[in-house]
């Protein structure tokens, strides 16, 4: 072969540098996220609902929105309201705990709370497209006496601070 | 080998690899969906506005508030980009058809309620590509905002213009949210739904429950018994647009 002195070292050069990835995180497992389960039963087993919440929950939206079905009989034969809001979030009180523990992990990213509200919610924050609401010449704020962002007042603080010392 | 076995083979072995194990796997439920056993329910619901009671009272908007707080409307101070499911207009601009002079005398600058009219023969239905917006059984011209993507074309077919658009992200303009009730997000078309969520756990639409001078009339057009329908027998009302022939659930008691 010619140039085997530069070509092997290039060679294995090349398989290092692609198969870096795998090296580097070598027996370095992440732990599998636990998200808070509320206690008892869901409306069907821990198994099935692990696997399959995300079709039960398009079944759920598409048969109790256009067809008027709301209520749920499980494989048990108990019955539940269908809902997101007033239905699975009755009982998994915190998205953070909860859905957000896996779907972060998973980096899956489920629109559902672009329009669904999670039961913590006390008060909506900015929009994150405020760049397009300023486009549009639109006050952000427009709740009466509303006071300004928490960025903005702490930032204001800390000035006052300073000049004080 | 020949290439007929192999295919034989082939084919066995990928049927008890795919196939068969999966049929095993599957849970053999009975489970089952069933509507709710307190609805409300009609052949075709309907509204009759009693705009006689409702003048007495000009500064009266508790239908239009109930409404709004209920479904997480928001207020948008911008007249172009404003969310509307309930709202107020005057005579000349609710129905711009009346030839008739001297009822634009009588009735110059009343206001009137507006709200989607639930048409029996729906073009805003009609053109929708996405099957988002549909007719129920009930009569209720229905929403799905899960399919909307918000191509407008049914505002451009409601000749009611009781459609709105959210060209901005909603939820910073509402103030007070009901928990039980999602918001819209930014790009879907919303309108009054008749209060479905309600009819479902058995009360009467939140504008009416709110009307304490009782002008709004809900029920069964279909129904020769309801309140409705016998409200609508003995007293003149007129419909908007009626000559478009979408026939409007909506209808105005005026005398």
């Amino acid at each position: 072969m010619y140039n085997s002195n530069k070509v092997i070292p290039g060679i294995i050069i090349f398989v290092l540098i692609v198969t870096f990835p795998i090296w580097l995180n070598h027996g370095k497992a992440v732990s599998a996220p636990k998200p808070i389960l509320p206690e008892g039963r869901c409306v069907e087993s821990k198994e099935f609902m692990r696997a399959n919440h995300m079709q039960l929950l398009k079944e759920w939206r598409v048969l109790a929105i256009r067809e008027g079905m709301r209520i749920y009989t499980s494989s048990d034969g108990s019955r539940f309201w269908i809902g997101l809001q007033n239905g699975c979030m009755k009982c998994h009180h915190n998205k953070q705990q909860f859905c957000d523990k896996c779907h972060d992990f998973a980096s899956v990213k489920p629109y559902c709370w672009n329009c669904h509200i999670p039961p913590e919610t006390k008060e909506f924050g900015t929009a994150k497209a405020t760049r397009l609401l300023k486009l549009f010449r639109i006050p952000v704020d427009l709740r009466e006496g509303a006071k300004p962002k928490h960025g903005e007042h702490g930032g204001h603080g800390e000035i006052d601070k300073g000049g004080e010392h | 080998m020949k290439r007929r076995k192999f295919l034989k083979l082939a084919g066995i072995s990928a049927a008890v690899a795919g196939g068969v194990p999966s049929f095993l796997l599957r849970e053999v439920k009975a489970r089952s969906y069933t509507p709710p056993p307190g609805a409300l329910t009609a052949r075709r619901w309907g509204m009759a506005i009693d705009m006689k009671k409702c003048w007495e009272h000009p500064e009266c908007n508790d239908c239009i508030k109930a409404c709004h707080a209920a479904h997480n409307v928001p207020e948008i101070p911008e007249k172009k980009k404003e969310i509307k499911w309930i709202w107020k207009d005057e005579f000349e601009h609710v129905f711009p058809e009346q030839p008739n002079e001297f009822n634009n005398i009588v009735f110059e600058h009343k206001p009137f309620i507006l709200l989607c009219n639930h048409c029996k023969h729906p073009p805003c239905v009609r053109v929708c590509p996405t099957k988002a917006t549909f007719k129920r059984e009930d009569g209720i011209v229905m929403m799905d905002f899960h399919r909307c993507i918000g191509c407008r074309f049914c505002m451009a077919a409601c000749p009611f213009g009781a459609r709105s658009f959210n060209w901005v992200d909603p939820r910073p303009y509402i103030q007070e949210f009901n928990p039980e009730f999602p918001t819209r997000m930014k790009g879907v078309v919303e309108k009054c739904l008749f209060c479905y969520e309600r009819l479902e756990k058995g009360q009467l639409p939140a504008c009416v429950e709110a009307c304490k001078h009782k002008a709004l009339i809900f029920g069964d057009l279909e129904d020769e018994n309801s309140e409705i329908s016998r409200i609508l027998k003995e007293r003149f009302s007129i419909r908007r647009k009626a000559e478009l022939g979408t026939e409007p659930s909506i209808f105005y008691l005026i005398g």
